[in-house]
């Protein structure tokens, strides 16, 4: 065994510290640990990725002396190290590229405060990411629930206090429901580490006994984690949570906490279930109504919104609404899309909001009517709004097409549903490009008086790095998105 | 008046209807502004509409609101009866889990309290989780409630008007050093009996609170302020990450640990149960003393 199988607990570990000794350190000193530890994880993930890529085999890593059914564990092969890199990616170039506003949002004395919560949602993503035990996969969810309300309220102006209380509520009903489900699993099979829950309910679902407890436990879980990624009709915390925290706060939560526990749910859905109870239970089916019309209902409501950052959020359930029809689709093709889209969203919704966060800047206004020409005042934003939003559509050579191209690609493998689905596809891409390519369009008017004065530079430097980033990963992987789909589909197979 | 569906009026009642105006940083006792002017005079059809949309809304919504809780209940009441009788003999959950658990927890473990040796040495990775759900739920508040402008000292009115209470203050002094005497032999004794680092920790917590409300915070200020606090749970929690660490990395790599179970039955037993206990129960008493003092004061 080689020794960057370590990697998950050290990582876990050096969060969980950084995050308590951030609590003593001033601002700035916490604001590099923080930084530090992203940088970190990623190279960490990315040596565990080569290694699951070059040994073809997953992990089982004992947490303690004991193996399952007794202690806790964690697995990983291809995706997990994958996922958790593109996560700590993202999260160090949100706080890189959000720091202006973060130095303007925070009061003075809480900044080391913001870096303990960015830590621990760092910490609970690697675990919803490697972990073999469901109920530790319930404690995390807990911390990530905690601080991503932390990171959202800490900013302290009455619409964000109002939007983590709707937040607060709607995640600890997805949290409640997602227990309710673990107690019930436990209840019937006695196991809470994967490999014995698949065991057990498999046996169960042959035999046919504890029918209803099993599928009221799948819905439980799924309804659940539903909830706190805000598929359709639970979306309504979503504008104003994204929309209204710090932009580093909108992009850490819609790029990859929300991901965090859809990825979650489809270990569960692999690892607990079985691909062969779940798409049996019709569940799946229900996913695939809430999903579909998820992404209408999102897109209509963005087409309708004035405010910019309101604009993206709903955007964003649609996006979410897209990767739940993936998954309902199938459990091969359909998830592979869903996986690929997740990836899309992570490199696109983050610096979707920073971008405009720096446009609101220039043009002193969030609206989008009040944007006309604000392009010209900051180029470089400008242009990432306009790749980002170009991926969103799903235009060639960004990672958005090739995200459409898989979903098309999956429906064709479920032939009852593919009319439906393409239906479904055509008319959000229709949608999302109107919304969108308006404010595109704003930006690069000609500005109606030319006296308004350029922003000042500030942080200017930061965001660059963290935007041209995002660009060249949109662009590249939109560009060169055949590797990447087979190390998501080796990965598929090993979960 | 257009004619809109539920979704609609859902969705009307989810925008910004209300105007909470930006408080801005720094300055968190300037009264609320009236609304930014973005609002133009064009766009009081649509506050009226919204009244209306709002009025229909809330006549529908209890409605909708009982039929999806009658449609719940009914399920999860078939779902427990269809659950395993609570308590039977051979219920699933009575596997060869449990059973290695009671058999040989005391011999692999060294804890007397099987409880104490599943917590904290099984499944000890969760309570490294819970442990860090305490803290990061105290720095939740402290974000929220945490004013910074506390450089004046002034002793709270309501802290003289209580200190006055001659049944309270009395009460108190003869129970605190009980209370939390028995917090202390709680914790300590968590891996030979019932007990442990959570309930040791809480009722060191509640004797903490408890002083506090006799005696006011002054005195106990002197020992636990912000700084303090921060030192305690930086130590504490530092202590469980870096020996569980050790721990977990000794036994996914096959290594053997210095940590043995003893002799089960003495207190200096059970590996790293006790230090572990004891790490736990300060960063529960410190949270509950904390938050309590949070939301009286604002500030530690």
């Amino acid at each position: 065994m080689a020794f960057v199988v370590n990697f998950p607990l050290f990582a876990v570990v050096l969060c969980l510290i950084c995050s308590v000794v951030s609590s003593v350190l001033p601002g700035r000193a916490a604001r590099r640990l923080s930084l530090s530890l992203c940088a970190l994880v990623a190279i960490g993930a990315a040596l565990l990725l080569w290694y699951g890529v070059r040994t073809g085999a997953a992990t089982t890593y004992l947490m303690g002396h004991y193996p399952h059914p007794w202690g806790n564990e964690l697995y990983f092969g291809i995706l997990e190290p994958l996922l958790l890199c593109v996560f700590a990616i993202v999260m160090g170039l949100c706080l890189l590229g959000g720091r202006k506003h973060l130095s303007e949002d925070l009061e003075d004395g809480k900044h080391r405060l913001y870096y303990v919560m960015s830590d621990l949602v760092l910490s609970a993503l690697i675990v919803l990411c490697c972990t073999n035990d469901l109920f530790t996969g319930y404690v995390f969810i807990e911390i990530c629930t905690i601080s991503s309300c932390g990171l959202l309220m800490i900013r302290q102006i009455g619409r964000t206090t109002l939007a983590s209380i709707r937040y607060m509520i709607f995640s600890l009903i997805g949290s409640g429901l997602f227990l309710l489900g673990v107690i019930l699993l436990y209840a019937i099979t006695g196991h809470l580490l994967m490999p014995n829950l698949k065991e057990a309910i498999g046996a169960l679902y042959e035999s046919g006994s504890y029918r209803i407890v099993l599928l009221s436990a799948i819905s439980l879980i799924t309804v659940g984690l539903a909830i706190k990624s805000g598929l359709f009709p639970f979306h309504f915390w979503m504008p104003d949570t994204y929309g209204y925290a710090t932009p580093a706060s909108g992009g850490i939560l819609s790029g990859i906490v929300s991901k965090g526990y859809i990825f979650f749910l489809l270990r569960v859905i692999f690892r607990v279930f079985g691909t062969n109870v779940f798409y049996r239970s019709g569940v799946s089916n229900v996913l695939y109504v809430f999903g579909a019309i998820g992404i209408v209902v999102g897109s209509i409501s963005a087409l309708r919104e004035k405010d910019v950052f309101r604009m993206i959020a709903y955007s964003s359930a649609a996006q979410i609404g897209y990767i739940y029809m993936g998954i309902s689709l199938s459990p091969h093709l359909g998830v592979l899309a869903a996986l690929f889209h997740i990836l899309t969203h992570a490199f696109t919704k983050p610096p979707l909001f920073l971008s405009s966060a720096q446009l609101a800047d220039v043009s002193g206004s969030r609206k989008r009517g009040d944007w006309r020409g604000a392009g010209h005042k900051n180029r470089l934003a400008a242009l990432t709004f306009s790749i980002c939003a170009f991926s969103m559509i799903g235009i060639p050579l960004t990672m958005g097409f090739v995200s459409k191209y898989r979903f098309a690609a999956a429906a064709f493998e479920r032939a009852s549903l593919l009319v439906p689905t393409l239906i479904v596809l055509a008319l959000s891409t229709i949608l999302n490009g109107w919304y969108f390519m308006r404010v595109v369009i704003a930006l690069y008017m000609p500005a109606a008086e030319a006296d308004a004065p350029r922003a000042k530079p500030g942080d200017r430097g930061v965001y660059a790095v963290s935007a041209i980033v995002f660009i060249c990963l949109n662009i590249i992987c939109g560009v060169a998105a055949e590797p990447l789909v087979l190390l998501l589909e080796r990965g598929l197979a090993l979960l | 008046m257009k004619k809109t569906g539920f979704l609609e009026r859902f969705r009307a009642w989810d925008e910004d209807r209300f105007d909470l105006t930006e408080r801005t940083t720094g300055d968190l006792n300037r009264p609320m502004r009236p609304a930014p002017t973005d609002r133009t005079v064009s766009d009081e059809p649509v506050q009226r509409l919204a009244a209306g949309e709002m009025r229909a809304f809330s006549r529908i919504y209890p409605i909708l609101a009982a039929i999806l809780g009658v449609v719940l209940i009914a399920f999860l009441l078939m779902t427990v009866y269809d659950l395993p009788p609570f308590g039977a003999a051979n219920v699933p959950a009575d596997n060869e889990v449990p059973a290695r658990y009671v058999r040989d927890g005391m011999a692999e473990t060294g804890a007397v309290n099987v409880v104490a040796g599943v917590i904290l040495d099984y499944r000890a990775f969760d309570t490294l989780g819970e442990s860090h759900v305490l803290y990061t739920a105290l720095t939740a508040v402290l974000i929220l409630l945490l004013s910074l402008r506390d450089a004046e000292p002034e002793p709270d009115p309501e802290d003289v008007l209580m200190r006055r209470d001659g049944i309270l203050t009395t009460t108190a002094a003869l129970l605190v050093p009980i209370i939390v005497l028995f917090g202390i032999y709680v914790l300590l004794n968590g891996h030979l009996g019932p007990g442990g680092g959570f309930s040791g920790g809480a009722i060191i917590g509640a004797g903490l609170i408890l002083y506090a409300i006799a005696f006011g915070f002054t005195r106990l200020e002197r020992m636990l302020n912000l700084k303090s606090f921060r030192i305690i749970c930086l130590v504490a929690l530092c202590f469980y990450s870096v020996s569980k660490c050790y721990s977990f990395f000794c036994g996914a790599n096959g290594l053997h640990t210095i940590f043995s179970p003893g002799t089960p039955g003495r207190i200096l037993s059970a590996g790293l149960i006790l230090p572990l206990n004891i790490a736990v129960g300060v960063v529960v008493a410190c949270t509950m003393y904390g938050l309590y003092s949070i939301f009286q004061r604002g500030r530690i």
